[in-house]
């Protein structure tokens, strides 16, 4: 045999798995604060464009001195989990319904298609009259921002639970209340709760809007107010705060995945 | 009790899937349906059980099962079916939970179920922790705690590998002497049929109709230990598939398939 060549196979499987890097999130985070503090400080950035970090933050830290941040942030609170939890559960007992009985199916489906695309925010002077200028418009802007997409997440949640464990239930002769209650809700549930994560975010971008047409109290107020008069670092100072209450929703709805599903 | 079933017939649409079976599962006797694929074999087996309405025929039950069945008619399952959202003991539990029996009671059964089938240590296991051949053990459990009178198992072994499926076949053999229980076995796989099976019936490509029905005179324990008597029932069984294989293997697939 004629010596031959050797040569190691390449590696070429590997990559197209994204790992967790820890920290990275938050150096991005303090690297653009870092270049924009500097940025401004040193005139790159006119105050006019965009105000100091820092400045946002002393607007911040006077907010709460004052003590006006617990009056806005309780009338912003208040009326997100008022509006969003009425919201999700008439869209999960709605969704429920549609997932599981023709007639809600036939009846109810084409209107919810029909109410979803449109902006609930244009509705609501409709909702100020209906259900007054104080609280009631607004919670009713978040409830039926919030209700669609929850009613959609269920019902699809719900059709696309495994028929073959429904058809073992059957098969055992479970009655109909525990094939819903043990095997159909939570099969839904992982649906359900990304219906959750979605209808939570609609639910901080209404509030904004709602509070920016009429409210004395309330983030968006606070923003609205401090936009009219160029106080742009109060301006950002509410914009943070509005981050913060989404980044608090996300991870509660993260943990409560983390609990119901912690069978995956 | 008896299971009979009397004339079947049963269509979807315009394919007509089973046409006239008759046939009966007798106490403590395994009956192994086997056919090509699309022979309306798993079909027969959900309107066995009452899945499913039969378009025609009788399904009876004679004879009253025994007074402590909780389910006379009870299932195994190809894909496992069980609920990834419980334990192995949830998903026991969760069969028992609809019928009136007392707290220790159920916890007696579920223990003995997963006792029965070497279970104990993985009482707290979810299925997405278990191998195929642990979750079809589970299945097991799960029918043996209503304690059914006739079990209709759904191809119980094709969703997994060979190694475990022989165990498997071991278990259901042993299982079989110690309960003598009775079973309505559907398979695509001659040897499971003949290594289980005290009558094998043969049916037809669709419509499936009953080609023949063949005894097999070996006690299921022995069979394992007289191979070249059971190779002869095989030889013969495989004669009666090849040519319904073969052209069941070349028609359309345009029905729906069972």
């Amino acid at each position: 045999m004629p010596p031959t060549d050797k040569k190691q196979v390449p590696f070429r499987g590997g990559g197209f798995a994204p790992k967790k890097v820890r920290f990275a999130g938050l150096a991005v985070f303090a690297v653009i604060l870092i270049l924009w503090e500097l940025g401004t400080r040193s005139g790159f950035i006119t105050p006019l464009v965009l105000p100091k970090p820092s400045e946002a933050f002393g607007a911040l830290v006077e907010l709460v001195r004052s003590g006006l941040l617990v009056k806005h942030l309780s009338a912003s609170l208040v009326r997100l989990i008022a509006g969003w939890s009425l919201g999700v559960s008439l869209g999960v007992a709605l969704g429920i319904a549609i997932g599981l009985f023709s007639l809600a199916r036939s009846g109810l489906a084409p209107l919810v298609s029909a109410l979803f695309p449109i902006p609930k925010i244009a509705l609501l002077p409709l909702f100020v009259i209906w259900f007054g200028i104080d609280e009631g418009s607004k919670i009713a802007t978040i409830l039926f921002g919030t209700l669609f997409p929850t009613v959609i997440a269920t019902y699809s949640g719900i059709d696309n639970v495994d028929r073959s464990l429904i058809r073992m239930g059957q098969s055992f002769g479970l009655s109909w209340a525990s094939i819903v209650r043990k095997i159909i809700l939570p099969g839904a549930m992982p649906a359900i709760l990304a219906g959750f994560r979605i209808s939570a975010s609609i639910a901080i971008i209404l509030l904004v809007a709602a509070e920016m047409i009429g409210a004395e109290y309330g983030i968006g107020a606070y923003i609205l107010m401090a936009g009219s008069l160029m106080q742009t670092d109060q301006l950002l100072a509410g914009v943070a705060i509005l981050s913060g209450i989404g980044l608090i929703a996300a991870w509660g709805i993260g943990r409560a995945e983390a609990w119901f599903l912690k069978w995956r | 009790m008896r299971l009979v079933l009397e004339n079947i017939s049963h269509r979807y649409g315009n394919v007509e899937v089973l046409e006239g079976i008759s046939l009966e599962v007798k106490e403590g006797e395994i009956v192994a349906i086997i056919g090509p694929s699309g022979c309306g074999k798993s079909t027969l087996l959900r309107l066995a059980g009452g899945l499913e309405k039969p378009g025609g025929g009788r399904i009876l039950q004679e004879g009253a099962p025994p007074a402590n069945s909780l389910n006379p008619l009870t299932y195994i399952f190809q894909d496992f079916a069980l609920l990834p959202w419980r334990t192995v003991r949830g998903n026991i539990a969760l069969v028992l939970e609809d019928h009136k029996l007392a707290s220790d009671q159920r916890k007696a059964i579920i223990e003995d179920v997963l006792s029965r089938t070497s279970l104990l240590d993985f009482a707290h296991a979810y299925p997405r922790q278990l191998s195929g051949g642990m979750k079809q053990r589970v299945a097991i459990a799960r029918a043996l705690s209503v304690r059914p009178a006739i079990m209709l198992m759904d191809e119980p072994l094709s969703a997994l590998d060979a190694q475990t499926r022989a165990l498997l076949m071991e278990d259901f053999v042993g299982l079989w002497r110690r309960e003598q229980f009775s079973a309505l076995y559907v398979t695509h796989n001659l040897q499971e049929a003949v290594q289980l099976g005290h009558r094998i019936v043969v049916l037809s490509r669709r419509p499936g109709r009953v080609r023949e029905i063949i005894e097999i005179d070996i006690p299921v324990e022995e069979r394992a230990s007289r191979a070249v008597e059971l190779e002869r029932h095989s030889r013969h069984l495989w004669q009666l598939m090849r040519d319904e294989a073969r052209a069941a293997d070349r028609e359309l697939l345009d029905a729906a398939n069972g």
